[in-house]
C-alpha cells in the first residue's frame, strides 16, 4: 500500500493497535525556535502563508507589532511580541513565534471523537487530518497551548502542520527555510536538545542565567521546542504556559468513565431483561379487575 | 370518573403526543450524542448523515427533547410531589418486584419510582441544557472560558449517561408492567389495573365527581 502511511503512533477515536509491521526506528523530529536570535522579522509567517496557501483576512493595526493578532484558522503561527522590563529596569523585547507545540502527548487527540481526525506521525508530528473533522471542537478544549482554530467558512479546524508534507519528502518546514538568523532550526529532537543544551550554556556566560530548554515534560515533552533567555517564567512570553498538561477535566471525561458508562447502561438494560425473564410480566388479572369492581360499587351505594 | 367502556382515563391527548415526540426526539439526541461519546459507538453518525451532520445536528435535537420534556413534564410538578408512602413503598421495593402489591402502602397516580424518575430526568435535562450551551462550538464556546467548556463536556457527558440509564429502567418498568404502553397510546387503563398498581388514584378516580388526578 504505497499511498498510506504506515508511520502513524497515534489516532484519534482509535481503539486499537495503528499499522505496526514496521520495525525500523523513525527518529523524532523536532522544530527547535531559539526566542535570544529572534528578531521579529515575521519571514516565518509569510513563508507559512506561502507554504500552506493560506490569506487571512487584513486587519486593523492594534498599536503593536501583532499582526494579525491571534492564531487563526488562515494564519497557523504568528510571532507575539512582549515588552518586558526587567528587575534592573531595562526593557526587553522578547518576541516568540506561537503555533502548534506538537506536544509528545497532544490533548487534541486525545479530546477528538473523530476516527483518524488527528494523528501522531512515528516522528512525532501532530496532524489534523481535515476530511475526517467534523468540527465538533473538541481538540480545542483538548489543547492546553490554546492553538486548535475552527473555521467559520468549512467548519474545520486548522493548525500548524509541522509541514508534514515538506517533511515527507526531506525538506525542513518553510519557516525554518526562511528564517534569516538561524532562529529557527528542524532536525532529529535529540540532537537539537543537544545543539540547545550548548546554547544555553552560551547564553548564561553572557548575564542570562535562567536561560533554559522549553521542553515540557507535563505533555510528555513538545516537537517544537524554545530556547528562552527566562527558562524560569515562561508566561513573560506571552502566555506561554509554565507547566502545561492536559486537564484534568478532560482526563476524566475522555479515561475509563466512558467505558464504564457504556457498560453500566448495558447492565441496566440487561437486567431489565432477565427480570422479564425471571418473574414474568406484571399483568392485572380478572381477581384484580373484580376487586375494583367490589371497591367501585361500594363507592356509589 | 370513567369512560363509556368502564376504562378510567389516564393520560390525555396531549400529554400522549409530548410523551411520543420526547421519545422521538430523546432517539434523535441520544444516537447523535452517543455517536460522539465513545468510538465504538461512531457508526451511529450515519443516522444523521455522517460526522459533521452529527455535530451540526446533535444540539438541536437536544433542543427538541428539552422544548418537549418541559412541556410534558413541568404541569405535572404537583402529581409528582413525595409523601410518607411514597418513602414506605421504596423501602419495599423488594415486594414490587415481586408483585407483593398487597402489602405495599396504596400509591398516588405516579408511583414513587416514577416521582423519583421525574425529579432525576429533571436534574439531567437541566444539566444538559446548562452544559449545552459552552459545548456548542458554532454558536457560544467562544463566550466561555475553556475551563468551562472542559467541565461542560465531562458534565454533560455524565449527565446523558445518567439519563440514559434511568429511560432505560423507565422503558423496563413500562413492558414489565403490562397496560403501561397500552395506556400511553390509547390513554385508559383498565379499573383492575388502577386498582393494582395506583389504588389511591384509583378511588380518587371512582369517586363520585373524582377525577382531578391528572
Amino acid at each position: 500500500m504505497p499511498l498510506q502511511s504506515l508511520d502513524i503512533r497515534r489516532r484519534s477515536a482509535t481503539t486499537i493497535q495503528p499499522p505496526a509491521a514496521r520495525v525500523e526506528a523513525i527518529p523524532e523530529v523536532a522544530k527547535l525556535i531559539d526566542t535570544t536570535k529572534c528578531i521579529g522579522c515575521k519571514a516565518c509567517q509569510v513563508a507559512c502563508m506561502e507554504w500552506n496557501d493560506l490569506r487571512d483576512e487584513i486587519g486593523i493595526n492594534a498599536g503593536v507589532y501583532d499582526n494579525p493578532p491571534d492564531l487563526s484558522s488562515q494564519s497557523w503561527t504568528v510571532m507575539r511580541y512582549a515588552e518586558y522590563e526587567n528587575p534592573k529596569g531595562d526593557l526587553e523585547w522578547l518576541i516568540r513565534k506561537d503555533g502548534c507545540m506538537h506536544c509528545d502527548d497532544p490533548g487534541c487527540l486525545k479530546a477528538c471523537p473523530s476516527p483518524g481526525a488527528i494523528v501522531q506521525y512515528a516522528n512525532g508530528i501532530v496532524d489534523f487530518q481535515e476530511e475526517n473533522c467534523i468540527g465538533c471542537g473538541y481538540c480545542i478544549s483538548g489543547c492546553p497551548f490554546d492553538v486548535p482554530r475552527i473555521s467559520k467558512k468549512d467548519k474545520k479546524v486548522y493548525k500548524c502542520t509541522l509541514c508534514s508534507d515538506r517533511v515527507a519528502v526531506g525538506l525542513e518546514p518553510a519557516c525554518v527555510k526562511a528564517c534569516p538568523t538561524g532562529c529557527i532550526t528542524f532536525g532529529r529532537k535529540d540532537q537539537l536538545q543537544h545543539d540547545a543544551a550548548e546554547r544555553v550554556v552560551e547564553l548564561k556566560t553572557r548575564g542570562f542565567d535562567q536561560a533554559g530548554l522549553y521542553d515540557p515534560q507535563g505533555v510528555g515533552g513538545t516537537h517544537v521546542m524554545y530556547v528562552l533567555h527566562h527558562a524560569d517564567d515562561p508566561t513573560l512570553y506571552s502566555g506561554l504556559p509554565k507547566e502545561p498538561k492536559i486537564s484534568p477535566f478532560v482526563r476524566l471525561w475522555k479515561g475509563a468513565v466512558k467505558p464504564l458508562a457504556l457498560g453500566a447502561m448495558a447492565f441496566v438494560a440487561l437486567a431489565g431483561f432477565l427480570n422479564m425473564v425471571r418473574g414474568g410480566a406484571s399483568e392485572t388479572t380478572a381477581k384484580d379487575e373484580e376487586a375494583a369492581q367490589r371497591e367501585k360499587e361500594k363507592m356509589h351505594v | 370518573m370513567s369512560e363509556p367502556s368502564g376504562e378510567i382515563p389516564r393520560h390525555s391527548v396531549l400529554d400522549r403526543i409530548l410523551h411520543w415526540m420526547l421519545v422521538l426526539a430523546f432517539f434523535a439526541a441520544v444516537a447523535s450524542g452517543f455517536a460522539l461519546f465513545h468510538p465504538s459507538l461512531f457508526f451511529l453518525t450515519a443516522l444523521s448523515g455522517g460526522g459533521p451532520w452529527n455535530a451540526l445536528l446533535h444540539p438541536f435535537f437536544g433542543l427538541a427533547m428539552m422544548l418537549f420534556f418541559f412541556w410534558f413534564a413541568i404541569p405535572h410538578w404537583r402529581v409528582n410531589l413525595i409523601g410518607k408512602r411514597d418513602i414506605q413503598w421504596l423501602k419495599q421495593f423488594i415486594d414490587v418486584m415481586t408483585h407483593n402489591e398487597e402489602v405495599l402502602p396504596e400509591q398516588d397516580k405516579y408511583n414513587a419510582g416514577q416521582k423519583m424518575l421525574y425529579y432525576i430526568l429533571m436534574l439531567c435535562m437541566i444539566g444538559l441544557l446548562l452544559t449545552g450551551f459552552p459545548i456548542w462550538r458554532h454558536y457560544f464556546s467562544g463566550y466561555f472560558p475553556v475551563d468551562i467548556v472542559r467541565l461542560s463536556l465531562l458534565t454533560h457527558a455524565f449527565a446523558a449517561f445518567v439519563l440514559v440509564a434511568s429511560v432505560i429502567g423507565h422503558a423496563s418498568f413500562a413492558v414489565w408492567v403490562k397496560g403501561s404502553i397500552r395506556s400511553m397510546f390509547k390513554g385508559t387503563v383498565t379499573p383492575g389495573w388502577a386498582y393494582k398498581h395506583h389504588r389511591a388514584w384509583f378511588r380518587q378516580m371512582i369517586r363520585p365527581g373524582g377525577g382531578g388526578g391528572h
